[in-house]
């Protein structure tokens, strides 16, 4: 096995005003052909940095400040750019994570091909397209010379992947560098692009380093591991040594802040070294504005009782013309009692977040019924009324990034609902029970000054949750509340949510695509595909004896970190 | 893609019923039209008598049925003031004001976009910070200020330039041009300016922010990681993602040149619509205001739909019902 690449001691700083940034020091990594490397850490840790390094694509004021980049025996940092551009798609190729922005929408598909290969390769453009064809049966398209004319918007999520995957190996590059290439999929496509990866990476002999953050795909598909911390490897080796038996103690954090598949803990580990985990002020609940007005009276039955729930969207049909009507709620059935968190998992396009949307009122139901504490939500008229219910449900969305109002102040956001549902007396009181709730979801009351921009993920979904305990409410439903945190943040909000259901006695719908989140938090789970529900048990039923075909096929596909187990 | 058409189509004819619905409204009830026709010493007779032949007296469907029919066939009756058929006014006007639109639009493109991508592209340099500070100027100053500055400079001091009218202009048929004498195309350089530099320190700014915004996407990030050439990457992907948001501004931008040439027609004395408009509203010669509506009217709605079948066929997203 030849090395392809070989990064020795690089060094990439960041020019700002207030002195260097170094986003990345000392890394040494190197890749031999057959070989796929993981480069495994959070936001922020580097590992994009490295890969954007190497391929000279560091936009300013980024540049490498030291060591070096071989490529198949010769040294490439430093290149002219001219020479670089060419370097690139031939010899080293890039392949990013969301397939839906990475292609150019208004350029077919053939188009996109034959200008990268006859850009690299001495190839007409008749050649090229019949290459192309060839190539898109390869990555898996299937029936490529019909499809090679359409536009990106014609494919799926994982065929648009298949095409990215095509398009970086097009002009046949011995080194690709998968930036989170899974991440934006589904679990049962994740499997099936990361077989497609394994695979060309062997047949072809080239080298692949794979940029993520999600250990499950380190497991299922790396030889080797680096593990990436603050713009440093803390850690590199055989997959099985790291997430077996690792040895730095971030490494082991890390590891310990993935959701477990295998069985349920009460808390996820705590996670120190990583972005501070907040001090969080208890308040007393007893005496608090917040823990106050808790008492909704005696509740026969459920909290929420949902009744052959039907939603049906009209679309305007991408190919055959004419309209037609999709069915992304069809008939479910279920009951969320006082005190439950009820959950629900499937795959994108399943209708789980319809049904959020449909409980909280964003949508009409074309059919069925809502009862919430007693009352059927589609027989209320009145606005007083319906606000009154409003109040008692909130939502947290699941990207931190759109669902806070980035022009206003953290404390607007949050006193936004109290002023809206006139829950507090005096402006005085509303901006003491701000700083309270933020206090109590560990961002300190000072930040209430301060705009969303000012926060990462993880601290923006604490507003979002702030926010959603302004209404006093009693019932939450978080939609995919995680899945656009590191694991480590995803932990210590998972944490947060659970603290607060213990102390407040809430009631929480949780949906989810990640089957091991599910685990960690739901009492009961419904698993959801094409608008019905395919079986609701008790989580710990379900991951154990599941019923159903669908929910086995779930479980089989969920990624199993072997080394961990071990 | 031709139901689409009809459709646009069909919703244009809709918006131009209601733009005559307001035009038919200032004829009738702005004002008396008797009054406006008939002098002082006319007998109330006489007046009911004319009332009744001219149709005032049928019920309002009727009138406007009528309205409509006439002025689908371009018949907007007789100006109060100039006792001449509105029709042939405007089309004596028209040809001045289109000339005058179009040439200070194709200015403006031709200017404004390549200055939008080259600034877009090199963000920092000099010369792109020296073209944003003066396309402020540009948006900044109001457009009868420049008109103004210009006459006095290459009209009055340097007397390169003629400072009002069309100069000689050229018939053919009832459309009447300025484009094929010397004098004409000096006449016109400075109206043209005037009109051009705010759509085009306009477009500038447009094009440079979409195309900033165009430059930050995965896909422009792909293809510079897939080794593409900086010209493909910059021109056949960026520019044409970057001008499909472009094209909308742009077409209500051309509309509102030809619509709101009044100003610069007003200072350059320029013989076109916008002038023969301002002077209806002096003499309340409403006629002339109504027909003016309609046709501006018209010309947005055109334009409209040419954006709206140029989105069709660039953006392939939007061919829904295509294949």
């Amino acid at each position: 096995m030849s090395v392809l690449l070989d990064i020795d001691g690089l060094k990439v700083v960041f020019e700002s005003r207030h002195g260097d940034v170094t986003a990345a020091r000392n890394v040494c990594l190197s890749i031999a052909s057959g070989e796929i490397l993981g480069v495994v850490g959070e936001s922020g840790a580097g590992k994009s940095t490295i890969g954007n390094a190497a391929m000279g694509l560091l936009e300013r004021p980024g540049k490498v400040a030291g060591g070096t980049v071989t490529l198949e025996g010769e040294r490439i940092d430093g290149l002219p750019p001219e020479a670089m551009r060419r370097l690139r798609g031939a010899k080293i190729s890039m392949i990013f994570q969301d397939p839906l922005t990475s292609l150019d929408p208004l350029r077919t598909i053939a188009e996109q091909l034959v200008t990268t290969m006859t850009t690299h390769l001495p190839l007409s453009e008749r050649e090229a397209r019949k290459r192309a064809v060839a190539l898109m049966h390869e990555v898996g398209i299937p029936d490529p010379e019909a499809r090679i004319d359409d536009y990106p918007h014609q494919f799926s999520g994982g065929m648009r992947q298949r095409v990215v995957i095509a398009l970086a190996l097009c002009a046949e590059p011995n080194v690709i560098i998968a930036d989170e290439p899974t991440t934006a999929l589904d679990v049962s496509i994740q499997a099936q692009i990361l077989d497609l990866l394994r695979k060309l990476v062997r047949t072809k002999g080239a080298g692949m380093i794979i940029i993520t953050h999600d250990m499950g795909v380190i497991a299922e598909i790396a030889d080797r591991v680096a593990v990436m911390y603050r713009g440093e490897v803390v850690e590199a080796g055989p997959t099985r040594k790291i997430l077996g038996d690792p040895d730095h103690d971030y490494t082991k954090s890390l590891i310990s802040a993935v959701p477990r598949p295998d069985v349920k803990l009460d808390r996820f580990p705590l996670v120190e070294h990583i972005e501070s985990a907040g001090s969080r002020r208890s308040l007393d609940l007893k005496t608090h504005w917040l823990g106050q007005k808790r008492d909704y009276g005696a509740l026969d039955g459920p909290l929420l009782s949902v009744r052959d729930l039907e939603m049906t969207f009209r679309v305007g049909s991408m190919f055959g013309g004419g309209r037609r009507s999709v069915n992304a709620v069809d008939g479910v059935s279920f009951d969320i009692a006082a005190g439950e968190t009820f959950g629900l998992v499937g795959e994108s396009g399943s209708g789980k977040s319809t049904i959020a949307r449909l409980v909280t009122g964003i949508y009409q139901p074309t059919g069925g019924a809502i009862v919430f504490a007693g009352t059927d939500l589609a027989g209320i008229t009145r606005r007083r009324e319906l606000n009154r219910h409003r109040r008692q449900m909130q939502m947290i969305f699941q990207d931190p990034y759109s669902s806070v109002n980035p022009r206003k102040k953290v404390g607007a956001i949050v006193a936004e609902p109290i002023l809206f549902h006139k829950l507090a007396g005096s402006r005085a009181e509303v901006n003491r029970i701000v700083a309270d709730l933020l206090d109590h979801v560990g961002l300190g009351a000072k930040v209430a000054g301060k705009y969303p921009h000012e926060f990462s993920g993880g601290q923006r979904q604490r507003i979002s949750i702030a926010r959603a305990l302004a209404t006093r409410p009693r019932f939450l439903i978080c939609d995919e509340p995680t899945s656009a945190l590191d694991v480590s943040i995803q932990a210590q909000v998972l944490n947060l949510l659970k603290d607060l259901q213990a102390e407040l006695g809430l009631t929480m719908l949780f949906i989810s695509h990640d089957l091991p989140v599910i685990r960690q938090m739901c009492d009961r789970v419904a698993v959801m595909r094409r608008g019905r529900i395919e079986e609701i048990a008790p989580t710990e039923d379900l991951f154990e004896r599941p019923q159903n075909e669908y929910t086995r096929h779930l479980l089989k596909l969920m990624p199993k970190m072997t080394g961990a187990a071990a | 893609m031709i139901l689409f058409i009809a459709k646009r189509a069909a919703q244009a004819v809709l918006v131009m019923l209601v733009v005559a619905l307001i035009a038919f409204a200032l004829f009738r009830y702005v004002g008396d039209p008797i009054n406006n026709m008939v002098g002082q010493d006319t007998t109330f007779e006489q007046r009911q008598e004319l009332r009744q032949t001219l149709g005032l007296n049928d019920p309002f469907f009727v009138q406007f049925a009528r309205f409509v029919g006439h002025a689908v066939q371009g018949d907007f009756g007789q100006s109060y003031q100039l006792r001449q058929p509105v029709s042939e006014l405007i089309a004596q006007r028209f040809p001045a004001t289109f000339e005058l639109s179009m040439v200070s639009a194709l200015m403006a493109l031709v200017i404004g976009i390549p200055m939008g991508v080259y600034t877009a592209l090199n963000r920092k340099s000099i010369s792109s910070r020296l073209f944003m500070t003066l396309s402020l100027v540009g948006i900044s100053l109001p457009t009868f200020l420049i008109g103004i500055l210009l006459i006095l400079f290459f009209g009055v001091i340097l007397r390169w330039l003629p400072t009002f009218g069309r100069g000689e202009v050229v018939q053919i048929g009832w459309w009447s041009t300025g484009l094929l004498t010397k004098s004409g195309l000096e006449s016109l350089i400075m109206p043209a300016i005037t009109l051009a530099i705010f759509q085009m320190t306009l477009i500038v700014r447009l094009v440079r922010a979409e195309m900033l915004e165009v430059l930050r996407t995965d896909y422009v990030k792909f293809a510079r990681a897939r080794g593409l050439k900086p010209r493909t990457v910059n021109f056949t992907i960026a520019l044409k993602n970057t001008l499909v948001p472009v094209m909308t501004i742009i077409g209500l931008q051309v509309g509102s040149i030809i619509a709101f040439a009044i100003i610069t027609e007003s200072v350059f004395q320029w013989p076109g619509m916008g002038l023969l408009f301002i002077q209806a509203i002096h003499q309340v010669d409403i006629p002339i205001m109504a027909a003016y509506l309609m046709l501006i009217a018209l010309i947005f709605v055109i334009i409209n739909l040419i954006v709206d079948i140029l989105y069709v066929v660039v953006d392939p997203r939007l061919r829904v019902s295509g294949k």
